[in-house]
């Protein structure tokens, strides 16, 4: 065997034996495990204080799945996870479903979302109330002068529809009613943010993190959005964002969720572009 | 070197050839055995014709329509592009340009297909958008006329250094002859070595097609991405790839909407597919014809 192939071998060798002490294989200790599941909306929230978490605490090992609420509450229900991820609150029908379970299921508020509708930094118009911004986005106002602006034609801007801002869009703005199919389709808040600013004409919505000095967010109702109004609940495109556990946690899942309520773990959520709760 | 060294490295690289066979069956399988179950809950006419996409509703939606026309759309749009400019390059380079001239612009635009995707996504999204939308004074500069542009340039290298190929096939007494007889360059060209080399170029021309519809990261990024039946090149579109690049990622495994993306995928390794045994097949004819049978 040649030098190159020795050297190839000894690599291959060095990483099974890594990753197998990782998954805390036959070289590794059972580790204290930890799994979430659910909304796709918390998952960044959850994936990144996971990360920091196990760095923290070498001996734990937390798996964090997506799948959406609905999945993830379905999954403690079944016991098949410790933690739920949730854009909603959890609806009689599941708590129901756990009693009969044997699962009391206690909600964690961890951070909020808000959503805001940002225009092109040249457009006159500031505030929107929810029900115009629900007609733009289906179809029914397809030019700004309908609202007082100038004569153009309305751009709508929409995310990708498995977006967790999308889902939230549609339930708090649009209350279930479908997306105008022309609206143009961003696979990030960071796309829809640089599309707007450079569209004269455009309208998109992006989750509170994603605001920048080159796009204008709207007024909603009346309410500016910002962290405060969020928090206090007065902007009405604003929602908790839960984890849900099998009653009050406790050994490795109450320090994770201990953690992601710290100034620490809330400080990720702020990261995350989420409005953390302090 | 021994002979058992030997035998072992035929097998070895025997191994290695038939990996993307390994591989073809693979894709295809798997690509077969998720999107099928689509059909299970709706029609196969329903999905290829139906006109909405709404994937994620409540009762969703599943009609790819727009989207393959989206894709059908800058295609055409590409070809526009990618055509003269691909044929053109390679008729000039191959005929007309002297050696110094041939040395530096095949190298160059062999450099054009080294650029990747995202780079050109990139340059669409953020310059050329904004600029054809404030030229043309439109709602939106990412349309399927900026993505078209830009897979078309995209594309160019495939066609130039295709049809270029099949420039070369053409024998040299071809032209010998057909100067000999007095006709002039412009009549050799056009009437003795471009229908000589045809077929060769038609092959350029629907590997060009094969890698504009295939392409993802681009169209993603400018074409706009609105699920509607394109009325014109200057509104937004959604071709197929896009949304499977969009959606995939999201889509919880085993859904509809799962099965449905991979049926997308389905749909499009299809098409390409058929492109490029055409294209096979056409440049077969073509060898023959010109005494270059394998």
């Amino acid at each position: 065997m040649s030098k190159f192939g020795k050297l190839l071998l000894a690599c291959f060798l060095v990483s099974c034996a890594v990753t197998s002490a990782y998954a805390g294989g036959p070289f590794g200790v059972d580790k204290r495990r930890v799994i979430i599941e659910g909304s796709t909306t918390v998952l960044p929230i959850a994936q990144a204080a996971a990360e920091t978490f196990m760095r923290q605490n070498q001996e734990t090992d937390v798996t964090v799945r997506g799948g959406g609420s609905g999945v993830g509450i379905a999954s403690l229900i079944d016991k098949n996870c410790d933690i739920a991820d949730s854009s909603r609150s959890i609806k009689e029908a599941e708590i129901e479903k756990a009693v009969g379970n044997g699962v009391s299921p206690k909600a964690h508020v961890v951070a909020m979302d808000g959503i805001c509708l940002i225009v092109n930094s040249s457009n006159p118009i500031s505030a929107l109330s929810r029900k115009q911004a629900s007609d733009i986005f289906t179809g029914k106002i397809s030019y700004w002068s309908d609202l007082g602006g100038k004569t153009e034609r309305i751009v709508a801007i929409s995310r990708d529809t498995s977006s967790g801002t999308f889902e939230a869009f549609g339930i708090l703005v649009l209350e279930g009613q479908k997306v105008r199919p022309d609206a143009l389709m961003q696979a990030s808040n960071q796309a829809v943010a640089s599309t707007v600013s450079r569209t004269p004409g455009a309208i998109g919505y992006v989750g509170l993190g994603y605001l920048t000095p080159e796009v204008k967010a709207l007024d909603i109702d009346g309410i500016k959005p910002s962290k405060e109004t969020v928090l206090s609940g007065q902007y009405p495109v604003g929602r908790p964002l839960f984890m849900y556990t099998n009653g009050v946690p406790d050994g490795v899942v109450r320090d994770f969720i201990d953690f992601i309520k710290s100034d620490e773990g809330q400080k990720i959520a702020n990261e995350q572009g989420f409005v953390a709760l302090k | 070197m021994s002979r058992k060294k030997e035998r072992l490295y035929h097998w070895i690289f025997a191994i290695l050839a038939f990996a993307s066979l390994f591989f073809l069956v693979g894709i295809s399988i798997i690509l077969f055995k998720e999107g099928l179950p689509i059909f299970q809950k709706v029609d196969f006419f329903d999905f290829i014709f139906g006109k909405s996409w709404y994937p994620t509703y409540d009762p969703a939606e599943f009609g790819i329509l727009p989207l393959i026309l989206a894709s059908v759309w800058v295609t055409f749009g590409a070809l526009l592009v990618c055509v003269p400019l691909g044929i053109g390059s390679a008729l000039y380079i191959h005929e007309i340009a002297g050696s110094k001239q041939r040395a530096v612009l095949k190298p160059l635009i062999e450099i054009l297909a080294g650029i990747p995707s995202i780079i050109y996504g990139f340059f669409a999204m953020a310059i050329m958008s904004p600029f054809l939308q404030k030229l043309l004074n439109l709602p939106t500069g990412l349309c399927a006329f900026t993505a078209s542009l830009v897979l078309g340039i995209m594309a160019v290298p495939t066609v130039c250094s295709l049809a270029e190929d099949a420039l070369g096939f053409v024998p040299n007494s071809f032209r010998e002859a057909s100067f000999a007889v007095g006709a002039n360059r412009w009549q050799t060209l056009t009437q003795v070595v471009i229908p000589a080399a045809g077929s060769g170029i038609s092959t350029a021309v629907i590997l060009g097609m094969s890698r504009a519809i295939g392409e993802t990261m681009t169209v993603l990024m400018a074409a706009g991405g609105a699920a509607v039946i394109p009325k014109s090149f200057f509104e937004p579109v959604r071709p197929m790839t896009a949304t499977i690049a969009a959606e995939m990622g999201e889509a919880v495994m085993g859904s509809s909407h799962y099965h449905a993306l991979f049926a997308i995928g389905l749909i499009l390794f299809i098409i390409t597919f058929i492109f490029n045994i055409a294209a096979e097949l056409i440049s077969r004819r073509f060898r023959i014809k010109l005494g270059l049978a394998r």
